[in-house]
């Protein structure tokens, strides 16, 4: 029994440093995704623009519970003006980042998984390398990096159409004050306190969202059941990294303004 | 065919290959010069994929050298053995066609990777490796849209892109039918004295590698056990080799996985 504990946390941790070592590679390889950016922008196409209806569906609807909600409570304490608030500040901190990055994670990452685990139960990677055409550059960085730069992309659709969605449920449909929504979201919504920090946490989820999907792709056993341990590993794993990393941001980012 | 002379563009020395306490091959001497089609044949799991692989730079010998236009393999770093690796071909067991791009980008893959051509000159090039391997009519199909035999063609025409001084073929034969079966073979041996290159591939097709190769290799147990030209192979006395090439069930490889009598296990004392 403690042996088999041991040969568990030995294997973690191997797995662990492949793991460092493998992201320290990557970014070395990363040239060529700048230096031959449409590989890059192919990828933004497929994991960024593909990922567009689930996110813009996904925030409205997040967008009219929170109307609802919100309204519920507000208006027991006679404040509904601040609804705009309410919902704003929701998205932007936690819900768009957060709820974003997991959408992103089972719909682009585990896409991009299953992409190159399958190049690799198929041996592509294998034929590229002996082309002398590192994998690593060719097709591991250029997904890392197109999943990076569309998070926190998504990450700003995702908040925007809560925000609509608040806005129609409040406005439109229960007839919270039009000009009060709005004005009040501008004077309490800070730029650098509420919006940067909602990005730099979207922008944290991309980077591990990424690496976590490319690395179980890239690591997988090469066989079909092996594939689909990696899919599965990699929606698991981004979904405990992020809501880890959101609870290690918060606790940094925001103490309560003085 | 071809002859011998000079120094061998491929040759391995004493060659030692372990994984872990495993070890897979031993003592592997063996030469290929230009102009040859070489053929590693040997049972499955006798070693021979991997013997491939070291000549290919994909795993590095535990002991002896390997070289590969006079280079040592085992001294390259990894800039060096991509460069030696632009001068060489493989054919995988199952094309290992990139399954996103058509058989025209897939054959024009390594010229755009490697070189700085105009895409005019690339087409060109392309339909003529194409042509060569008689699927210019196919450069716009997906390769899930070909059969077997011609995916393996187009990995072929992808591999020769380059115009490779070393090809390199695994399994080449394995699943075809009798026909792609017959014009891979011939594609092998009319490319390789196109090209002037050499050609090795690890194959357990007996009747279609010994029509098309110069010299042949068996490999038993991680060992070199018999080797020679065709008709040398097909008139040899080893009892390995006559088991292999004659497809006999019994002999040097026996048909039952060593065990107790059966007497004792139908007894119930032994498994």
């Amino acid at each position: 029994m403690i042996r088999r504990i041991g040969a568990a946390a030995v294997d973690w941790v191997w797995r662990l440093g492949f793991a460092a070592r493998f992201m320290f590679l990557l970014l070395r390889y990363s040239g060529q995704s700048v230096s031959r950016l449409h590989l890059t922008i192919r990828e933004i196409y497929f994991s960024g623009v593909l990922s567009l209806l689930i996110i813009l569906v996904s925030g409205l609807f997040v967008g009219l519970v929170l109307g609802l909600q919100g309204y519920e409570t507000l208006q027991r304490y006679g404040s509904s003006e601040a609804l705009g608030v309410l919902v704003a500040l929701s998205l932007t901190r936690e819900l768009g980042p957060v709820v974003a990055a997991l959408l992103f994670a089972s719909r682009a990452g585990s896409a991009v998984t299953a992409e190159i685990g399958l190049m690799k139960t198929t041996e592509q990677l294998k034929a590229m390398d002996m082309m002398a055409v590192n994998p690593l550059a060719r097709v591991v960085a250029p997904r890392f990096w197109g999943g990076v730069i569309s998070m926190p992309l998504l990450a700003a659709l995702f908040s925007a159409m809560g925000i609509l969605g608040g806005w129609l449920i409040g406005v439109v449909f229960i007839g919270v004050d039009d000009g009060a929504f709005w004005s009040q979201m501008q004077a309490a919504v800070d730029f650098r306190y509420d919006i940067l920090n909602g990005v730099i946490k979207s922008v944290v989820f991309g980077v591990a969202v990424s690496l976590i999907a490319v690395f179980e792709g890239y690591d997988c056993v090469p066989t079909a059941e092996g594939v689909s341990r990696a899919i599965t590993r990699t929606v698991v794993s981004s979904a405990l990294a992020i809501l880890a990393l959101d609870f290690v941001l918060t606790s940094f980012m925001f103490r309560g303004q003085s | 065919m071809s002859q011998q002379t000079g120094e061998a563009l491929v040759s391995l020395r004493d060659v030692r290959f372990a994984y872990g306490e495993r070890e897979v091959l031993r003592g592997i001497d063996l030469s290929i010069h230009r102009g040859q089609v070489v053929a590693i044949m040997g049972g499955s799991g006798c070693g021979k994929t991997t013997l491939l692989r070291l000549i290919g730079g994909q795993l590095r010998a535990s002991a002896g050298d390997v070289r590969v236009a006079g280079k040592s393999l085992n001294r390259l770093d990894t800039a060096g053995l991509y460069a030696l690796r632009r001068r060489m071909g493989m054919l995988f067991q199952f094309g290992a066609l990139f399954t996103d791009m058509s058989v025209f980008d897939n054959v024009a893959f390594p010229l755009r990777e490697h070189s700085d051509l105009p895409e005019a000159m690339i087409r060109d090039l392309v339909l003529m490796k194409l042509q060569a391997v008689g699927l210019r009519g196919a450069q716009a199909l997906m390769p899930a849209e070909l059969s077997g035999g011609m995916a393996r063609r187009v990995a072929l025409a992808r591999a020769i892109a380059l115009d490779p001084m070393l090809i390199m073929y695994d399994e080449p034969f394995a699943g075809l039918d009798p026909i792609s079966l017959g014009v891979i073979g011939q594609l092998i041996r009319r490319l390789n004295d196109a090209l002037g290159a050499a050609s090795i591939m690890v194959t357990h097709d007996v009747h279609e590698s010994l029509g098309i190769v110069d010299y042949v290799y068996f490999v038993s147990e991680g060992r070199i056990v018999a080797q020679g030209t065709p008709d040398e192979i097909r008139a040899s006395q080893d009892a390995f080799v006559h088991q292999f090439v004659h497809a006999e069930i019994d002999g040097p490889v026996p048909f039952h996985v060593p065990a107790a009598p059966m007497a004792e296990a139908l007894m119930g004392r032994a498994s």
